[in-house]
């Protein structure tokens, strides 16, 4: 019933959604940590540009990725320069095109957690001698783990469910670029209903069990501190 | 030795500090809310920075010039207003934060001995939501003191506490006080804590310092005391020296002669604090006999100033210490009083504190 490019599309789907929730984490916790503390008016800036894949349609996003990505964009032009060829339809661009589609997932739930533990904590911590980076991981990575959670697991359902941005820049490649969400589409456009069947409802019961987890461990960590 | 000099402007507040504070004993920074006291705290611990301050804490630079020590290096302990616990850490995990990092163990205060003084054994487990005011503030201060602080910082800690939880907590201070030699420094608003707490007293205005001094001095300063109206006192500092057994008295020895209180349990040789409304000190210019006033000490009238239409707080030395009486203007007249009169000071009621 499920074929083995369908097999494949979710392992690319799932390894794209992986790579792209780590990488996102870990330009994620400084970025947020920043626009949770500066009082820069750079801020609003890059606030505003962060949210732009809320509203923008993904194929504008995508459209100008593959401008930047392709073999005459800068991107493209860099890497082929380092000898990697250009980076549109390979799964190294929607990596990138992934982390810049799911960027406000990842940061807002964490920026509004470190900015919700104000500085009280910090000072108490500081005055305990505890030095800067002391702090941040015994204080404010501990209370900003519900957070850090809601954003990873965002992270990866959307980036999962994401199809403008990878149709314009990964092209449809089985087993390189080709991810769940346009195997559907193409399951659907070649009239395999069964097959489309499979994997939408796989995704979405997938989805729902992912968010339901966290929503419920948000609710007992809201529990043991209020 | 506590030394703090800076200048803060912020839109239309101005704070202007030059002081030193002794190094030892409970230093208090009292002053209406708003006058820059819980700032400069603050500044003395590193929690805000301000350009071309001056702090020193004896004769180390914490901040001068291009030096700026950072709150963590610093050797103190703090408390804040609100106790600031860790919403992650059980009681126990949170003290030991403190405890883990502070360093010098050896010669901090032992772990038993903080958890004893502040009766933190029963809380050790409890997870710092499910802690009351007063108990979630005798653990800050338990963690303050773990740190091994050498100087030990405290901002109005009894403030955000019910009656009973700061009568409580204040007697522990008191206890604290006794049993360690940390010097303090004590933001507060409150007349009581800073009677029965302080030693050194600065006394603000919105953003500077009006007076500075040695408690008992300051307190009983005719301008100032004569703001406190009908609530004026004096703080007299006694030693126990006896008690009369047949009579069930409690004698307490100070420079000005000896007084004689219903009996307290406490053990001869105990410093004590007296508190003496000037309102519950009568002046009379022979010695009374006849009356059922026990204690009477002969003085010496050092000045006068109006507090009301009718009253006015008259200040006397008792044997070199300054002792507040109220009285009315027509007995001060009567009475002939002005400084220099030598007089008698019949006290009806002395506090304990």
């Amino acid at each position: 019933m499920i074929s083995s490019a369908d097999i494949s599309a979710l392992k690319v789907t799932l390894l794209l959604a992986g790579t792209t929730t780590i990488i996102l984490l870990l330009a994620g916790i400084p970025l947020a940590w920043w626009l949770a503390r500066t009082r820069c008016r750079l801020r609003l800036m890059l606030e505003a540009v962060i949210a732009l894949p809320l509203v923008l349609p993904p194929t504008v996003l995508g459209f100008y990725l593959l401008l930047m990505l392709g073999p005459d964009g800068p991107l493209g032009r860099f890497s082929e320069m380092l000898g990697f060829g250009s980076l549109a339809f390979t799964f190294t661009g929607l990596v990138i095109g992934s982390c810049i589609y799911s960027l406000p997932f990842a940061v807002q739930p964490m920026r509004d957690a470190f900015a919700a533990m104000g500085d009280r904590p910090l000072e108490a911590a500081a005055t305990l001698r505890a030095g800067p980076l002391d702090r941040f991981l015994t204080v404010t990575l501990p209370l900003a783990t519900p957070g850090i959670l809601t954003a990873t697991v965002l992270t990866f359902a959307h980036t999962l469910g994401e199809f403008g941005v990878v149709l314009m820049i990964g092209g449809n490649i089985p087993g390189r670029t080709q991810v769940l969400s346009i195997a559907i589409y193409d399951h659907v456009e070649a009239l395999e209903y069964a097959n489309a069947h499979i994997l939408s409802a796989g995704l979405l019961i997938f989805s729902f069990l992912l968010l339901l987890f966290t929503y419920g461990l948000g609710h007992r960590m809201r529990m043991i501190r209020p | 030795m506590i030394e703090s000099t800076f200048t803060l402007q912020r839109s239309d507040f101005r704070l202007e500090v030059d002081e030193a504070f002794p190094g030892r004993g409970v230093t208090a920074l009292f002053g209406p809310s708003g006058c820059g006291k819980t700032t400069w705290l603050r500044v003395i611990a590193g929690l805000e920075r301000i350009r071309d301050a001056v702090i020193r804490f004896d004769g180390n630079s914490w901040q001068d010039g291009r030096t700026f020590l950072p709150v963590h290096r610093r050797p103190i302990g703090y408390v804040f207003q609100d106790a600031a616990l860790f919403p992650h850490m059980n009681v126990e995990a949170y003290l030991r934060y403190g405890w883990r990092r502070n360093g010098r163990r050896d010669d901090g205060i032992p772990w038993e001995e903080v958890i004893g003084l502040l009766e933190l054994e029963p809380l050790l487990h409890r997870r710092p939501a499910s802690l009351s005011g007063g108990e979630a503030q005798r653990v800050a201060i338990g963690r303050a003191l773990l740190s091994a602080p050498r100087l030990l910082l405290m901002d109005e800690p009894l403030s955000a506490l019910d009656a009973a939880a700061r009568k409580h907590i204040l007697s522990l201070l008191e206890r604290l006080k006794c049993e360690l030699s940390i010097p303090v420094i004590y933001v507060s608003h409150s007349r009581d804590e800073v009677a029965r707490l302080t030693d050194h007293l600065v006394l603000m205005g919105r953003g500077h310092v009006r007076a500075s001094g040695p408690l008992a001095e300051l307190w009983t300063r005719l301008d100032i005391a004569a703001e406190h109206g009908g609530a004026a006192s004096s703080v007299v500092e006694a030693r126990v020296a006896g008690h009369d057994e047949a009579w069930n008295l409690t004698l307490l020895d100070f420079p000005g002669g000896r007084f004689m209180v219903a009996r307290e349990a406490l053990p001869t040789g105990a410093d004590v604090r007296l508190r003496i409304m000037a309102r519950d000190v009568s002046i009379t210019l022979e010695r009374q006999t006849g009356t059922s006033i026990l204690n009477i000490f002969p003085a010496t009238v050092t000045g006068l100033a109006p507090t009301g239409p009718a009253q006015m707080l008259v200040r006397l030395d008792v044997g070199g210490v300054p002792l507040l009486s109220g009285v009315t203007r027509r007995s001060a007249h009567a009475l002939g009083l002005k400084p220099g009169r030598k007089v008698h000071a019949q006290v009806k009621a002395v506090a304990l504190l």
